[in-house]
C-alpha cells in the first residue's frame, strides 16, 4: 500500500519537467469542483435576487427589492415612531419638571446618555469627568463656569460657548484680556498677580512676598469679573478663583500663562445639530452626573 | 557608445535633482530631490571610472545569480524593518506615549502605519517576489535572465524606489490612498522598473528551451502585468507644482473610492496571491521533491483565480457611498472565488501526498505547509467577511487587520521563509543550512506568534464591532467610542507580544541564514556552476 502510495502507480504525469519538477495529471477533487459549482450558481441566484448587474441607465433592481438604504431608513423610522410620543413630552416639558416625572426622567437619561457618548464624550470624556489642566471641563462635580441648574445647562448646550454667530444678549459671550500680551501689565505686575491668585486658593505662593502688591493689581484688573473675593462670576462665565480647581492649571507658569495670553475655551452650538428633545435629554443628562444645582 | 549616453542621462537627472533641490517647495520633495541626486552623482563616477574598460561579456549559458542573491538579502532585511515597524506601532496603540512628542511628525503612528504596510508588502514580499521570480523562471526555462543588466537596474531601481517611498512617508508626503501612499514621481519611478521588470520576466520566458511553460510562470507573469495596471490607473493624477511632491487624483467621490478598492484588492490578490501562488508552486515541489498534484486543477484554478478577483473589489465599501449592485457584484465574486484561491491550496498540500513524513524531518517543509493552511483560511475567511452582513459587523474593526494578518504572516510570510532557507544554500554554494533546529524555533516562535496575532484580533474585532451596534431598548448606543478603545486594551498587548514573537523568529532566520553562507561546508566545484539547460 504504502509503495503504491509513494509512486502514484496509477497515474501518469504530464510528461513534462522542469527543473525537476513533474506534474500529475489527477482529476479536480469531486468535492472541490461541486462546490465551485455550488457557488456560481448561487451567486446567479442572488444577483436575480438583488440589485447587481449594471445597465445603460440603471442597474437591475433585484427580485427582493433590497436597497442598504432604504433598510436604514426603515430602523430609523421605526426607533424615531417609537419614541415620538414621548420625545414631544420631552421637547415641550419644563424644564424642571423633568425630574419629576419618572418616565420622562428615565427616557432623558438613557437618551442623553447616548448623546453625550457620541457627541460630548471627545472633549469631556466618556465618564464625563473632563481633562483636567486641558481645558475641558469636569461635569461631576460643582463646579460651573455659566451655572449648575438644568436651565443654565440646556442654555450652555443649546448656544455653545464663545459662539460668534450667537448675538442674542451675549448669551455666553465673554473674553478676559491678554494682560501680558496686550501689555495691560508688566511682567513685574503680572509676576505679583500670579502670586496673589496662588495665595486666593489657599495654595503656596511662588514668593510670599509679592501677594500684598498683587492683591492691589488683582482689584484693580481682575476684580470686576472674578470678584473681590475670587468667587468668579457665572453670569461672565469667569471662574472661581478662590477654589482648587483649575480649568487650565494651578502652578505659578500655568498661571502665568492664562494672564499673559489669556483663555478662550469654546464649545460648539448644539441647536445646530441637535434636536430640542435631544438637547434636553442631555442637559438631565449632565444636571444628574453629580453637580446639578436646583432651578431657582 | 553605452556608456557615453549613460553618462549624459545621469549627468542630466543629477543638474535636474539639484535644480529641483533648491526649488523644492516641501521638505519630502528636497529631501527627495537630494536622494536622487546622489544616486545619479554616484552612478556617474561609477560609470565615468568603467568607460573605455574592456567589457567582460556574461557567460550566457549560466544562470544569472547575483541579482537573485542581492534580492534574497533585501528580502531579509526589508522583513526585518517591516516587523519591527509593525511591532513598534502595535505597542504604539497599546501604550500611546510610545507616540514620543519629540518625534511628533516623523514616528507618530499616523506616519509609521504606512511605513510598515509598504515595508512588509513592497518591500519584504516585493524583494521576495522579484528574488523567486528571476530564480524561478531562469531555472523553468532553462535560460538565463533576459537583458544583461537590466535585471540589476529593476533590483535597484526598485530599492530606490522603497527608500523615496518610506523616507516620504516619515516626511508626510502621501496620496492617502492606502497602499498606494507614494507620490506622484515615486509612481512613474515604479512605472519605469515594473515595465523593466516585466521586459526582463517576459524576454526569459520567450527565450526558454523548454516546450512548455510552467505553472509558477503563469502566476508570475499575471502578477506582473496586473499589478503594473492596477498601479497605473489607482495612480492616475496632476501634480500640483512640477517642484513639490503633492498631487490631487484625477478621479474623484465613490469613483476614487471604488478605484482606490479595485487597486487595492487586487494588491492582495495579486501581489499577494498570484506572486506568491508562484513562489509554492516552485518550492514545495522542489522541497518535498514530488509531482505536482494536478496539472488540470493548476489550469482551471489558475483562470478562474485571475478572472474572478479582478471584479471582487467593492467588497471593500459595503454600506458607503457606492451603489448597491457595485456592492452585491463585488460580494458574490468574492463568494465564486473562494473555491479557485482553495484550488492553489489542494495543489500545494496535495504535493505532499506520499511524503507527509517529511513533515516530521524537514522544518522547511513544515514551514511551506503551514503557510499553504494559512493561506486557505484566509481566503475562506475573506469571502466570509464580504458577506454584507458580516461584513456590517466586522467592516472597521480590528478583524479585517487579524484578516489581512493571518494571510501576510501566515501565507505571504512563512512562504517566504520557506523559499529563503531552499534558496540560500542553492545560491551560496552550500551544502545544506546552518541548523534545522533554528528553522524549527523559527516555525514554532512564527506560528505561536501569528496564532497570538489572529485571534487576540478576533476577540476585539468582534467586540468593538458588537459593542459599536449595540442599542439599549428606546434605541440609544450603549458605548462611546473611546469605550471601545479602553476594552481592547489586553487585546491590544497580546497582538504585540504575537508582533515580538514573529519578528525573533525572523531575526534567528537571519542568523541562520548568515550562518549558512560563512560556516557551511562548500558544494564541490563542478556541481556548484549552475547551468541553463533544459531538464529533459
Amino acid at each position: 500500500m504504502s509503495d503504491k502510495n509513494d509512486d502514484d502507480l496509477d497515474y501518469e504525469t504530464t510528461g513534462h519537467e522542469w527543473d525537476g519538477i513533474k506534474e500529475y495529471n489527477k482529476p479536480l477533487p469531486r468535492w472541490w469542483l461541486w462546490t465551485f459549482y455550488a457557488t456560481i450558481v448561487w451567486g446567479i441566484g442572488y444577483t436575480i435576487a438583488y440589485p447587481a448587474w449594471p445597465g445603460i441607465k440603471e442597474a437591475t433592481p433585484g427580485l427582493l427589492g433590497f436597497s442598504t438604504r432604504a433598510e436604514v431608513a426603515e430602523d430609523i423610522a421605526a426607533v424615531e415612531a417609537a419614541n415620538a410620543g414621548i420625545e414631544a413630552q420631552l421637547a415641550s416639558a419644563e424644564l424642571s419638571d423633568i425630574a419629576t416625572n419618572p418616565e420622562l426622567q428615565g427616557y432623558a437619561q438613557n437618551a442623553g446618555a447616548a448623546v453625550f457618548r457620541t457627541w460630548c464624550a471627545q472633549c469631556h470624556g466618556s465618564g464625563a469627568a473632563g481633562v483636567q489642566a486641558s481645558g475641558y471641563p469636569n461635569l461631576l462635580d460643582d463646579d460651573w463656569l455659566w451655572g449648575g441648574t438644568i436651565e443654565d445647562i440646556h442654555t450652555t448646550i443649546t448656544v455653545g460657548i464663545r459662539q460668534p454667530d450667537v448675538d442674542e444678549d451675549w448669551v455666553r459671550q465673554s473674553e478676559m484680556p491678554a494682560f501680558g500680551a496686550d501689555e495691560l501689565l508688566s511682567e513685574e505686575e503680572i509676576g505679583q498677580v500670579v502670586n496673589y491668585v496662588m495665595s486666593l486658593s489657599g495654595g503656596t505662593p511662588q514668593d510670599a512676598g509679592q501677594v500684598a502688591a498683587g492683591e492691589v493689581v488683582y482689584l484693580d484688573n481682575c476684580a470686576s469679573c472674578h470678584g473681590d473675593d475670587g468667587g468668579g462670576d457665572r453670569f461672565q462665565g469667569a471662574p472661581n478663583l478662590a477654589d482648587a480647581i483649575w480649568l487650565y492649571g494651578g502652578d505659578y507658569d500655568a498661571i502665568t500663562e492664562t494672564v499673559h495670553y489669556s483663555r478662550y475655551g469654546v464649545m460648539p452650538a448644539w441647536r445646530d445639530r441637535l434636536s430640542e428633545a435631544e438637547i434636553r435629554a442631555v442637559a438631565t443628562y449632565v444636571h444628574t452626573r453629580g453637580g446639578g444645582e436646583a432651578s431657582e | 557608445m553605452l556608456n557615453y549616453i549613460k553618462l549624459i542621462v545621469l549627468g542630466l537627472i543629477a543638474i535636474f535633482a539639484m535644480i529641483a533641490a533648491s526649488y523644492a517647495r516641501d521638505l519630502a520633495y528636497q529631501v527627495h530631490a537630494i536622494i536622487i541626486l546622489l544616486v545619479a552623482a554616484g552612478m556617474f563616477m561609477w560609470t565615468l571610472r568603467r568607460t573605455d574598460e574592456p567589457a567582460m561579456p556574461a557567460p550566457q549559458n549560466e544562470y544569472m545569480d547575483g541579482v537573485v542573491r542581492a534580492g534574497v538579502i533585501a528580502t531579509a532585511f526589508w522583513g526585518v524593518v517591516g516587523f519591527l515597524a509593525g511591532t513598534f506601532i502595535a505597542f504604539q496603540l497599546a501604550f500611546p506615549y510610545l507616540n514620543f512628542d519629540w518625534a511628533q511628525g516623523y514616528a507618530n503612528f499616523g506616519r509609521l502605519r504606512p511605513l510598515h504596510t509598504s515595508a512588509v508588502i513592497f518591500a519584504f514580499g516585493g524583494n521576495a517576489l522579484l528574488a523567486t521570480s528571476f530564480y524561478v523562471v531562469q531555472r523553468t526555462s532553462a535560460a538565463r535572465l533576459w537583458g544583461g543588466n537590466t535585471a540589476w537596474f529593476v533590483f535597484w531601481g526598485y530599492q530606490l524606489f522603497i527608500v523615496l517611498a518610506a523616507t516620504g512617508y516619515l516626511l508626510g508626503s502621501t496620496q492617502s490612498k492606502e497602499y498606494a501612499e507614494p507620490e506622484w514621481y515615486i509612481d512613474l519611478w515604479l512605472t519605469v522598473v515594473w515595465l523593466a521588470y516585466l521586459a526582463v520576466f517576459l524576454g526569459t520566458i520567450v527565450r526558454r528551451k523548454e516546450p512548455h511553460i510552467y505553472v509558477a510562470n503563469w502566476f508570475f507573469l499575471s502578477f506582473i502585468v496586473t499589478v503594473a495596471m492596477l498601479h497605473v490607473f489607482n495612480n492616475l493624477s496632476i501634480p500640483v507644482s512640477i517642484w513639490g511632491s503633492k498631487s490631487v487624483q484625477v478621479f474623484a467621490g465613490v469613483q476614487d473610492a471604488m478605484t482606490q478598492w479595485w487597486y487595492g484588492h487586487n494588491a492582495v490578490g495579486f501581489f499577494l496571491t498570484a506572486g506568491f501562488l508562484g513562489m509554492m508552486y516552485y518550492f514545495i515541489p522542489k522541497q518535498a521533491e514530488r509531482p505536482v498534484f494536478s496539472y488540470k486543477l493548476s489550469i482551471i484554478h489558475f483562470w478562474a483565480l485571475i478572472f474572478i478577483y479582478i471584479w471582487a473589489g467593492p467588497h471593500h465599501l459595503h454600506y458607503t457611498a457606492l451603489p448597491d449592485w457595485a456592492s452585491t457584484l463585488g460580494m458574490v465574486f468574492s463568494i465564486v472565488l473562494w473555491m479557485p484561491s482553495w484550488g492553489g491550496m489542494i495543489n500545494g498540500l496535495m504535493t505532499l501526498s506520499g511524503a507527509w513524513d517529511k513533515l516530521r524531518t524537514d522544518p522547511v517543509i513544515r514551514m511551506m505547509v503551514i503557510s499553504v493552511g494559512f493561506y486557505g483560511m484566509s481566503t475562506f475567511e475573506g469571502p466570509m467577511m464580504s458577506i454584507r452582513a458580516v461584513n456590517s459587523l466586522s467592516h472597521y474593526t480590528d478583524w479585517t487587520i487579524g484578516h489581512v494578518h493571518s494571510g501576510a504572516l501566515g501565507w505571504n510570510g512563512m512562504i517566504t521563509f520557506g523559499a529563503l532557507y531552499y534558496l540560500v544554500p542553492k545560491l551560496w554554494n552550500r551544502e545544506r543550512l546552518y541548523s534545522l533546529s533554528l528553522v524549527s524555533w523559527h516555525f514554532w516562535l512564527a506560528t505561536i506568534g501569528i496564532v497570538l496575532y489572529a485571534a487576540s484580533m478576533w476577540v476585539t474585532g468582534i467586540m468593538e464591532g458588537l459593542m459599536w451596534r449595540e442599542v439599549d431598548a428606546n434605541g440609544f448606543l450603549v458605548n462611546s467610542f473611546a469605550d471601545t478603545v479602553a476594552a481592547k486594551f489586553p487585546m491590544y498587548v497580546v497582538r504585540g507580544l504575537g508582533g515580538v514573537l514573529f519578528l525573533a523568529g525572523a531575526i534567528i532566520m537571519c542568523y541562520n541564514l548568515w550562518m549558512t553562507v560563512r560556516r557551511s561546508p562548500a558544494v564541490e566545484a563542478d556541481a556548484a556552476t549552475a547551468h541553463a539547460t533544459p531538464a529533459e
